[in-house]
């Protein structure tokens, strides 16, 4: 009796321990990546405002804009590892790791437009127009295959 | 005995069979109440035609300028039922329907029925077109005479038992293609704006049939007491938002942050439109700006209903 309860003791915290690891999945680029998107949503607003013309236009602001957008596209790419699909309420889509290729394109473009756009460094609001109109592009290209919204 | 036994069983399959086809019957239009044949505007139905989404459906998904205009057959609709495949619907002689009648369009779009006789799977929202004028059918039936005709008729739809009885479609008819009347009652006091969204998103935009719940695990009709508080994603994972007035679903946002978000893409905190969502926004931004604004005076309109969308 004793020898069975050690032997079903030791099977199961090895089996326990093979599968520790499948449920630990990695919270840290999940949180990172959501904080990026996050400044995005801020910079995506910011730059709204002055569109709409419910802010004053500011050369400056604008900058800082293209900036945090530059900055995500720079980090996405890397911040999808293998053991990070689900936790953390994160809305990425399976299609990322289905479709990695494509994934790392749409990445790559966000990246080249907002840095075209940092380039161009608008002065006046019909600039920025231009310039926003073509890096806010990518917001949706990525959303419509690899984000799948969650309840709120 | 057991040619007793014998005869009731056949009997009450015949009965059966019998009962099964008189009940699937196709119950196509009045043809009298229909316009007549070279009736329809172009021009006009172009309007629908975007209003309607046909182009997400029916051309492939990534097609971009003219090639949305391009109806030989869309990219596979994976869901829960099976993979449905939407046909060519260019005006190709016989690959796609340009041997049709506006009668015979007229019967696909309200009441699912094709010219043969047969059964449309309701993933092709003829539930929600029932409820279109029978002028505006025939404008977007001119207009579609006015695009390119697209040889290659694309697969079969591949789905599992029982759904792949394409005649078992006329039982869910019976219970679940309704008239074409409005499926809220808005009011005396609704603006014509509201009315005219009420048409709008009832009808061609047909929005009830991602954004609304269905009864029978999916496979039934829309539940209208919850109409428009989001359902799960027919295409997979996640959920389609609940877009009446409620603390759930979009009552924070002002007539003019949906008509930006129908004309942008963006929410009113730069949240980017995504998933299927994005081929809907981007035929919406084609409409006329007074049609976003209807839209949203009819979502504003809307009762809230709390805590639905879970």
């Amino acid at each position: 009796m004793q020898i069975r309860t050690l032997a079903l003791v030791l099977a199961t915290t090895t089996a326990a321990a093979f599968a520790l690891p499948a449920y630990a999945q990695n919270a840290e680029p999940i949180k990172q990546r959501q904080e990026l998107m996050e400044g995005n949503g801020k910079a995506a607003k910011l730059s709204g405002q002055m569109i709409k013309g419910e802010a004053e236009f500011d050369p400056v602001k604008a900058a800082e804009a293209f900036q945090a957008f530059h900055t995500t596209a720079e980090k996405m790419g890397t911040l999808f590892p293998e053991d990070s699909k689900t936790g953390e309420e994160t809305e990425a889509a399976p299609a990322i790791w289905e479709k990695t290729e494509e994934f790392q394109a749409a990445v790559a473009k966000f990246e080249k437009d907002s840095a075209t756009a940092i380039a161009a460094d608008p002065q006046d609001i019909d600039a920025f127009k231009q310039s926003f109109a073509m890096v806010a592009e990518n917001c949706k290209g990525c959303h419509e295959d690899f984000r799948i919204k969650k309840e709120k | 005995m057991l040619k007793r036994i014998l005869t009731t069983v056949l009997v009450g399959v015949a009965v059966g069979v019998g009962g099964f086809y008189l009940l699937t019957m196709p119950d196509p239009l009045d043809a009298a109440t229909l316009p007549p044949e070279q009736s329809g505007d172009a021009v006009r139905g172009e309007r629908m035609f975007w209003a309607g989404g046909c182009a997400s459906c029916h051309a492939p998904s990534k097609a971009e300028a003219a090639a949305k205009l391009e109806l030989g057959g869309g990219d596979p609709l994976k869901t829960d039922f099976g993979t449905f495949h939407a046909p060519n619907i260019s005006p190709h002689p016989t690959d796609g329907i340009g041997s049709w009648s506006l009668v015979d369009f007229a019967n696909a779009m309200q009441r699912g029925v094709d010219r043969q006789g047969e059964h449309l799977y309701p993933a092709f929202p003829y539930s929600s077109y029932v409820k279109m004028k029978p002028d505006d059918v025939a404008d977007l039936w001119a207009f579609l005479k006015t695009l390119p005709p697209v040889a290659g008729r694309p697969p079969p739809s591949d789905l599992a038992f029982p759904f792949n009885i394409r005649r078992g479609i006329g039982l869910w008819k019976r219970f679940f293609l309704d008239d074409a009347a409005p499926v809220l009652d808005l009011g005396e006091n609704a603006s014509d704006a509201a009315r005219a969204g009420q048409y709008l998103v009832e009808g061609p935009g047909h929005c009830g049939q991602c954004h609304t719940p269905r009864g029978l695990g999916g496979a039934g009709g829309l539940d209208t007491d919850a109409w428009l508080t989001g359902a799960p994603n027919p295409e997979g994972k996640g959920r389609i938002p609940d877009i009446t007035p409620s603390k759930d679903g979009i009552g924070s946002w002002s007539a003019s942050d949906i008509v930006y978000y129908l004309e942008s893409g963006f929410t009113p905190d730069f949240d980017s439109v995504g998933g299927a969502m994005v081929a809907v926004q981007e035929n919406i931004a084609r409409l006329p700006a007074t049609d976003r604004e209807a839209i949203a005076a009819y979502l504003k309109a809307l009762p809230a209903v709390e805590g639905a969308g879970k």
